[in-house]
């Protein structure tokens, strides 16, 4: 009840770079290597630069290291050699715990301590800094609002909240640092589909407004697409396939194992990067529901009286008085105008009149699309699939 | 035998002097605390650094399981013979029964804790002290003092051996009731030793309600309600 979901007019699809928070800094790999007693190698010569502001995703197949070259930046593993830079700064310079407490830390089931408030889960590390209670405490109900969880679940115990929930108490007591780099370490996994599509847009708005640097370890290429600006593809072994913007890794996966990675239907998804700026939006009869509909020969779209779409009249079809929408066909997914064209060619294709309804961003019918149309823009634009 | 139970206990007699069940029960009672101090003053420490650090876990549970098979009646008369002291004899004989169910509590507790609040803590930038106390014993508080509280029901059972050794409490009844047949005494001292392990567990377990974490509390209702449904 409580999982808010974001409304996708929240979401800067276009995404340019988001705004670059004034702590924001940047991480530097070189060669870093781990190498395990027994011979394993778990990360072999990495270098890569992650930019400030931004979030970089290490995606790949268990046993590629993205987790443990996550790890070592925040000193959780040693690398065995090689130098891993904070805004400049060897992180092997910094104490531990020190270091740490200046980069938020999100995992995979959250981690909340069980024996602790939700309130004070948040405010564990601005404790740890030396805060006053009562300062930290304020600061937690704060994080709380930010992460889109209400006040009073700040009393509960982590084992009354939901996943969802509970992974946003671990984000929010991640940022409760102030820290301008944050780690996160597969923290969606565990959660159903539905909700982790939540949280996503969440920390995609989160982030709008933060710009943090953040680094997120994922084995789902769909999500570190939808989340990266930039994705580290890591094979197993350690070593760094493809580094590049999600369309670019999409679209020129630099061999068969990114290829094969990244799945068959990365043209399809290569679509979330698209605008669809100059799809042409037609009009469609309409019929309101609750009025008596008259007689067609064409596909009408049935709308409320907010004009919002409630499902379709097909052509021909004999309504007995007003019409209810017991009479109509459920409709297909809808389009909101503005967002990527993938949605677009979806709504087409889903929907039995094989027009997809598009939609304002307060949900009103403005119009249908085909997916001729559809695919007319896709191939008339100039770059291909880019951002 | 009834009646010679209730005879027993409604002798006047028997509730007064240094013989009586006041005197004999708080003789009980101190042997049982005083092997249980010692005992978490050894376990404890030990079995927070081995389920804190992970290190000589193997160990630990070896060597517990060698302790438990020891007959404590035979060594109380063994340390009786090395040391000719009935205190120490009995006092260390209880001590090394106490250790093994306190020192499993402890690090079977600790090793409980769920990995991935561990890991949190850790990379939150607590430091171990900060770890072990704020996070890890919290959270292995129930399992400690489940620990405790097998110890003390051992203790409050074998502590008869202390009258073996020449020593009081409830022991005490046993013997000399054997040693004249009567065995209402027998009885009655057998009785009193139930009583008083039955009566320390339900004040352990009070305590236990009212150290241990209500989230603690709160998750481990949620664990048993999941494995249920």
């Amino acid at each position: 009840m409580l999982e808010r979901r974001a409304f996708a007019a929240d979401l800067d699809y276009g995404r340019a770079g988001p705004s670059r928070g004034e702590w924001a800094m940047g991480i530097e790999f070189r060669g870093v290597t781990k190498k395990y007693p027994d011979g394993t190698v778990a990360v072999d010569d990495l270098n890569l630069t992650i930019e400030d502001g931004t979030i970089t995703v290490f995606v790949g197949p268990s046993g590629c290291g993205k987790t443990t070259s996550l790890r070592m930046i925040n000193r959780m593993v040693e690398p065995t050699s090689g130098t891993i830079l904070l805004d400049g700064a060897d992180v092997r310079d910094s104490d531990p715990a020190l270091l740490r407490r200046g980069i938020g830390y999100v995992i995979q089931h959250a981690g909340l301590f069980p024996h602790r408030t939700v309130l004070s889960n948040v405010a564990t590390v601005p404790l740890l800094s030396g805060w006053e209670k009562r300062k930290a405490r304020e600061r937690a109900a704060e994080l709380l609002e930010t992460v889109g969880l209400p006040a009073e679940l700040g009393k509960r115990y982590p084992a009354q909240l939901s996943g969802g929930q509970q992974q946003r108490v671990g984000v929010a007591r991640a940022l409760a640092a102030d820290s301008p780099v944050l780690l996160m370490d597969e923290p969606f996994s565990a959660v159903d589909p539905v909700v982790r599509e939540g949280l996503q847009d969440e920390l995609l708005r989160l982030q709008s407004q933060l710009g943090k640097t953040i680094v997120f370890v994922t084995h789902d290429i769909d999500e570190a697409v939808r989340l990266g600006d930039k994705v580290a593809v890591l094979r197993v072994g350690g070593r760094l396939a493809q580094y590049g913007t999600p369309a670019d890794v999409l679209r020129h996966p630099v061999d068969d194992f990114v290829a094969g990675f990244v799945g068959k239907d990365r043209g399809y998804r290569g679509l979330s990067f698209l605008s669809a700026g100059d799809v042409l939006v037609e009009d469609v009869p309409t019929v309101r529901v609750g009025s008596a509909p008259g007689e067609s020969t064409d596909w009408r779209l049935a709308v409320n009286d907010e004009g919002e779409p409630r499902g379709w009249l097909p052509p021909s079809s004999t309504v007995d008085g007003d019409l209810s929408e017991s009479d109509l066909l459920a409709g297909g997914s809808l389009y909101q105008q503005g967002t990527p064209i993938r949605g677009a060619l979806d709504a087409a294709l889903s929907s039995p009149a094989s027009l997809g309804v598009v939609v304002d961003a307060d949900g009103k019918a403005i119009g249908v699309v085909t997916a001729r149309q559809v695919l007319d823009v896709i191939e008339n634009h100039p770059q291909g699939v880019t951002r | 035998m009834i009646g010679e139970i209730i005879d027993w206990f409604t002798s006047s007699a028997n509730w007064q002097g240094a013989d009586g069940v006041p005197t004999r029960v708080l003789q009980h009672l101190g042997y049982v605390l005083l092997a249980l101090v010692l005992a978490s003053v050894i376990a404890v420490p030990i079995g927070l650094y081995v389920g804190h650090t992970g290190r000589g876990g193997v160990l630990l549970v070896g060597s517990g399981n060698v302790i438990r098979a020891l007959p404590t009646l035979g060594l109380v008369t063994f340390l009786f013979l090395l040391f000719t002291d009935s205190d120490v004899a009995a006092i260390i004989g209880l001590v090394v029964l106490a250790i093994p169910p306190i020192l499993a509590g402890t690090y079977a507790g600790l090793q409980a804790v769920d990995r991935a609040v561990v890991d949190a803590a850790e990379g939150m930038g607590m430091r171990g002290g900060q770890r072990l106390w704020q996070i890890e014993v919290p959270i292995a508080l129930p399992l400690v003092l489940g620990g405790v509280r097998n110890a003390v029901l051992q203790l409050v059972a074998t502590a008869a051996v202390a009258a073996y050794v020449g020593l009081g409490g409830l022991g005490r009844y046993l013997l000399d009731g054997l040693a004249i047949l009567d065995y209402g005494e027998v009885a009655a001292g057998a009785i009193l030793t139930a009583l008083l392990a039955i009566v320390l567990d339900v004040v352990l377990a009070a305590v236990q309600r009212a150290l241990v974490p209500r989230g603690v509390r709160l998750a481990e209702a949620g664990a048993k309600k999941e494995v249920s449904a």
